[in-house]
């Protein structure tokens, strides 16, 4: 919200020497938030040209200059050479004859940027034609303004070259652009910022004059007829609960706008159209009641106020052809003919015109739930819909259309109708019973009772400090009718802490007593993620969007779990609705994006959430707020979210080791990836089996280990990707992957270790080496031995694989390291080639082994 | 050697003579001293002190000597060999100190050559700043909450006194589920985990909920899709706002410095009531680069000030919701986002380098920050 420092002071008393800057910054301390400063940093000429010609130039970067000559009257800087002024301009928005606004050399434009004369172009420029945005107007950059269209014919034929446009626009004056949260309706208007800004300077008595403060006739018979008839109200509350209708007639419709009207309404950053139209934005910003107007000769019947009928349509002033919706809230033509979408947009057939005469003015009061679904149904937000729905003063709302009527008589030469309509339904706030010491344990400062009585006076809350129910402590407080946010003691106390000011309050450190720490997963999720960068891997962070050929290109089997993705009803783009089922399956983009920027070596990992509804997403109860849903209902609410478990990632590509003075590097190969799971697993102090799985997508069917916990639970995946899923996402050749749940792990390592004893006397080392057929992992055999050799095993290494002409064709030679030591004695040989023979025995059996 | 004496003759064991002890002694010195190698060393050594050297010789004569002359020839023996002896063990010192000292110097290698054959891996530093916060608040006293991201609705916003209706509501850009009307969303704020917290735990509550959220904003400077959020939850008996404060300026201290300096403005959010806004001075401009200047501040856009986040006191239909007495218990919830965090703390320009994936970006960082 926008408000010119000249209109806030005819409000209020301006501090003295207040600029811009000051105003913002008190506005801040009162919990309104700056967005930005307008105006007030221009020094001239700037001034009013007529483009007297142009011709076209055609530049060799492609674009077209136009040279121009413009009249600026007698600010014209060449009249002694006997030129008007030459200009160069780079935009195509505009003709010969038009009124545009020009910059001369001497001119300082807001940010401190210098005009002065400069060759460009292969011209001598001498000046410049501005847009909206150069001068601090708008952020309007897409051609210069033109003044017939900013400020409307009439006002523009007005104007001569070389008037002062600094004036005419209002750029001497500041204007503060200030955001207004969703809880303070009331300053969408000058009214409500200027209230805002004495409350700043303290509230000093007389300070602040209201705008709504005008003397207003009561409803009389005879004024237009209006039936309020919401047969289905949203939550109990009607859709318009109060309805003013005032009729002037007579006016003339060539009459322009008062140049201050135009010219405020350009600072606030709207277009004067026409004055029956700009009085009724005038008075909208002034007070904050959107109104509307009616060409009365284009109503037939009363205004009647209904909920749309399914099928009705309406053409809006934005010339857009809109279905209602039952919920939709419509001010009709006899009940019939619909007009308006109440307090979002009015339609074509009814909208003032150039030939209007006589005009109905709505000043009426809407249910910010109604017009917040019709506003959002039609994805229409207008000036009039920000403030409904943000709740309207419902005592402003004859005032506002008093001050209508007035503006169209002054300036439109009309007269107004003796008959009033004011349809009023409204009801008076109750009081509440405020605690006044409640502020002091809200917020942590001990107010006063005098202080917060203060405070809510000034505010404009009505307090009773001897009414029923008040006592030493307790007041009652009737809230201000522009406050439908002041409900309960909460509200009153940021209200308090608001004015008295946020920085008064003290800052205590709070002393929780009993924390725990970090739980065993969080601390073991941590391990997880440093043992993997200890491993030499970069962490990354990748969008969970994933495409629909995904799953195919990872080659996922139609039955697999991972093809049931959850799709978004809205994504980002359209090429990628699903989210992730895999961690991988938006880390490939990663390594993708890493490669093509010259990167060969990469090695990277992420931990996430993948999401894994497992089948059809079912539906979340939506249960009511008023207090704790029962256990039923919770319980479905936690169950309707989908499983989401935590994976790692990881994906290498290039050298695992990198070439140097040492000799050649080592590419990154399927065995990193299992080495990673493992290191993970030993860095979480949880065993883990590893197999070869020839059947997981998206690895390699030879190159794809299986790694799960003892008890046979899935741990995860890794090996080299398959050649086919490689080439269909564009990786590096002999991609790497593995990907596992975290969740399992952790859950793995959730029991404290138990230590095992361990013996000190000398272990006995003894070698075998095995021949097996080449399809025997070398895990089983492992395995095997291990259960073979007794409890004096300490370990098994394999320490050499062998293929090749000195062995049987389709067989491989495994050469293991066994070492075995006794926790009460040093072994003797015989013992120790005994325990041998039985691990070799074992192995021969379960896989076929033969020592040699 | 000589046969048994018994009449001693010293002209039959001239070997024993005094002069010719000395001679050898002074021979086998001479020797040693001129020794340049543990080798020339060694060659002195069997010379002089071995089985063929004068004084061995000299020794085994003294069994021919009447026992009259036994001692003194034997005494006299004695301590020539332990010069030799002693000698020789001096030089040995010396010329095994000078070949180490040599090794030192032959084995002399340059040590600025590469010496990582595999490049360190890193944490990313969303991770990082996440960590950093949360093991402060971990530090006083506070426990860490999780949720999913894929929430019901409900939890997302009806529960934090977002109706459907609420203008709020409309402000956040959320993606929906398909078919929308599962009642499910990528949460838009970690805020559904202190939901959660709530209806399942019992006041004293005091949690930092750290987490990815997600808007559908297009990737930009200062916009991301997918995004961090770290968000504080009190509830206790006797919470003010001072207490929030305290929070607050706890968690800048942990962030920004000690000497960060804040201002806290009233603001409005569903969740709370009352709310604050926290803002602290621009580290940029200080405040002086504002509007009106020749060229207002990038880092904070001309205002003087950044906005840290927003907080407030639980409101107390939220606290109804999630069954907890607003008459006994009160308290405050605050949050920011981590990347904003992460381009303040550390200068980082823009928002693409966060969430491309760039290794180079992850690895500046390390393993902590
Ligand atoms: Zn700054």
């Amino acid at each position: 919200m926008r408000m010119p420092l000249s209109w806030l002071a005819e409000y209020t008393d301006l501090a003295p020497g207040a600029r811009g800057a000051d105003v913002a910054a008190s506005l801040v301390r009162v919990g309104l938030e700056e967005e930005d400063l307008h105006g007030g940093d221009i020094t001239g000429p700037l001034v009013v040209g007529r483009v007297l010609s142009f011709e076209l130039e055609p530049q060799k970067n492609g674009k077209t200059i136009r040279w121009c000559t413009v009249d600026v009257g007698q600010n014209g800087q060449m009249l002694t050479e006997g030129k008007h002024q030459e200009i160069v301009c780079g935009a195509h928005n505009f003709e010969v004859g038009d009124l545009v606004v020009c910059v001369l050399p001497g001119a300082v434009l807001p940010g401190g940027f210098a005009i002065s004369a400069r060759k460009t172009y292969g011209h001598v420029s001498n000046g410049m034609i501005c847009a909206e945005d150069e001068i601090g107007l708008g952020h309007d950059h897409d051609g210069i303004i033109v003044l017939s269209r900013l400020l409307g014919e009439e006002r523009a034929a007005t104007l001569s070259p070389g008037d002062d446009a600094i004036a005419l626009l209002g750029l001497a004056d500041e204007t503060v652009e200030t955001n207004v949260t969703p809880d303070r309706g009331y300053c969408f208007s000058v009214r409500g910022l200027a209230r805002e800004y004495w409350h700043a300077q303290g509230s000093p008595e007389g300070g602040y004059r209201d705008p709504a403060e005008v003397a207003t006739p009561a409803a009389t018979a005879g004024g237009y007829p209006v039936e309020l008839k919401d047969d289905s109200p949203i939550d109990g509350n009607d859709g318009c609960d109060r309805y003013v209708a005032r009729i002037v007639r007579g006016i003339d419709p060539t009459r322009p706008s008062p140049s201050w009207m135009s010219k405020r309404l350009t600072q606030m950053g709207m277009r004067p159209i026409s004055l029956a139209v700009d009085v009724t934005n005038y008075v909208m910003l002034a007070v904050g009641q959107p109104l509307h107007a009616f060409d009365v000769d284009r109503l037939s019947g009363s205004v009647v106020v209904r909920r749309a009928r399914s099928g009705e349509v309406l053409t809006t002033l934005d010339d857009v052809e809109r279905t209602l919706h039952t919920d939709d809230l419509l001010i009709t033509d006899g009940g019939e003919q619909p007009l308006a979408i109440a307090g979002v947009m009015g339609g074509a057939s009814s909208e003032v015109s150039d030939t209007t005469t006589d005009v109905l003015i709505e000043a009426a009061h809407f249910d910010p739930t109604t017009v917040a679904r019709s506003s959002r149904r039609h994805r229409l937000i207008t000036e009039a819909s920000k403030r409904f729905e943000r709740g309207v003063d419902p005592r402003v709302t004859a005032a506002a259309a008093q001050l209508a009527v007035d503006l169209l008589v002054e300036h439109g030469g009309g007269t107004v109708d003796d008959a009033v309509t004011d349809v009023d339904r409204t009801s008076e706030r109750t009081a509440y019973l405020l605690d006044v010491t409640e502020p002091a344990r809200i917020v942590g400062v001990d107010y006063p009772r005098e202080r917060v009585v203060g405070i809510l006076r000034d505010l404009g809350c009505v307090v009773d400090e001897s009414g029923e129910g008040t006592d030493d402590t307790h007041v009652l407080v009737t809230p201000p009718s522009w406050r439908p946010d002041l409900v309960d003691a909460p509200d009153y106390a940021e209200e308090v802490a608001r004015i008295d000011g946020y920085n008064n309050i003290p800052s205590i450190t709070p002393t929780p007593s009993d924390g725990r720490g970090l739980t065993h997963a969080q601390k073991a999720r941590r391990v997880v993620a440093d043992a993997l960068a200890g491993a030499g891997l970069t962490e990354v962070l990748s969008y969970p969007f994933v495409a629909e050929e995904l799953a195919d290109q990872l080659m996922l089997p139609a039955d697999d779990d991972r093809r049931h993705a959850v799709r978004l009803a809205n994504p980002l783009s359209e090429e990628r609705p699903l989210l992730r089922t895999s961690v991988l399956a938006s880390l490939v983009d990663t390594l993708r994006r890493n490669v093509a920027r010259g990167r060969k070596d990469v090695a990277i990992y992420e931990l996430g959430l993948v999401f894994r509804p497992g089948g059809a997403i079912g539906t979340a109860p939506i249960p009511g707020v008023a207090a704790r849903p029962d256990a039923e209902t919770l319980e479905q609410l936690y169950a309707a979210v989908p499983a989401q478990p935590r994976r790692a990632g990881i994906l290498a590509t290039g050298q695992a080791e990198q070439a140097g003075w040492w000799g050649p590097g080592r590419a990154a190969d399927w065995s990193d990836m299992v080495a990673a799971v493992q290191t993970v697993a030993a860095a979480l102090a949880v065993p883990v089996v590893v197999a070869n799985d020839p059947g997981h997508a998206p690895w390699h069917p030879g190159r794809c280990a299986r790694i799960t916990l003892v008890d046979g639970t899935l741990v995860g995946h890794a090996g080299e990707l398959h050649p086919k899923v490689v080439a269909a996402l564009d990786l590096p050749e002999r991609t790497v992957a593995a990907e596992f749940d975290v969740d399992v792990l952790v859950a793995a390592s959730a029991e404290p270790v138990q230590a095992r004893p361990f013996s000190t006397f000398p272990p006995a080392m003894t070698d075998i080496a095995l021949l097996v057929a080449a399809d025997v992992a070398a895990a089983d055999v492992e395995t095997a031995l291990s259960s073979g050799a007794g409890e004096s095993l300490e370990s098994v290494v394999l320490f050499d694989v062998y293929e090749g002409e000195r062995i049987e064709a389709g067989h491989r030679s495994l050469a293991y390291r066994l070492t075995f030591r006794a926790p009460d004695r040093t072994l003797t040989t015989d013992e120790v080639n005994d325990f041998r023979d039985a691990a070799v025995a074992a192995a021969a059996s379960a896989t076929g082994a033969v020592q040699r | 050697m000589s046969g048994p004496n018994t009449n001693y003759d010293p002209v039959e064991v001239s070997a024993l003579d005094p002069a010719n002890v000395d001679a050898a002694v002074q021979d086998a010195i001479a020797a040693i001293t001129a020794a340049s190698s543990l080798d020339d060393l060694k060659a002195a050594r069997i010379a002089h002190q071995g089985e063929k050297s004068p004084l061995a010789l000299a020794n085994r004569e003294i069994g021919a000597l009447p026992p009259s002359a036994k001692a003194e020839a034997g005494k006299r023996v004695g301590q020539a060999r332990g010069r030799v002896g002693q000698a020789l063990t001096v030089r040995q010192a010396e010329l095994e100190a000078e070949r180490d000292e040599r090794i030192l110097v032959d084995e002399r290698v340059d040590v600025t050559v590469p010496a990582l054959r595999r490049e360190p891996g890193s944490r990313h530093p969303i991770e990082l700043v996440a960590q950093r916060l949360v093991d402060a608040f971990v530090g006083m006293g506070w426990e860490v909450a999780e949720g999913p991201e894929l929430e019901s609705e409900w939890l997302n916003f009806d529960a934090l006194n977002l109706g459907p209706d609420h203008p709020a509501r409309q402000m956040q850009d959320t993606f929906f589920l398909d078919p929308v009307d599962s009642g499910l969303v990528l949460r838009t704020q970690t805020s559904p985990v202190q939901i959660r917290t709530m209806l399942e735990q019992e006041p004293p509550i005091y949690i930092v909920a750290p987490g990815k959220v997600f808007r559908t904003d297009d990737l930009d400077a200062t916009h991301t899709p997918v995004f961090h959020q770290i968000e504080c939850l009190a509830i206790d008996k006797g919470l003010t706002m001072a207490h929030l404060r305290g929070a607050l300026d706890a968690f800048v201290r942990i962030m920004f410095g000690e000497e960060t300096r804040t201002r806290v403005r009233a603001n409005y959010f569903p969740f709370t009531e009352p709310s604050m806004e926290t803002d602290f001075l621009c580290f940029a401009c200080h405040g002086e680069e504002t509007w009106g200047s020749a060229e207002p501040c990038r880092t904070c856009g001309g205002s003087g000030w950044i906005e840290l986040g927003g907080s407030g006191m639980v409101n107390r239909k939220v606290l109804r919701t999630c069954g907890i007495d607003p008459d006994v218990y009160s308290g405050f919830a605050f949050g920011l986002g981590i990347e904003r965090a992460l381009q303040l703390r550390h200068g980082v320009q823009g928002m693409h380098e966060i969430v491309e994936g760039d290794v180079r970006f992850s690895q500046q960082f390390g393993m902590g920050v």
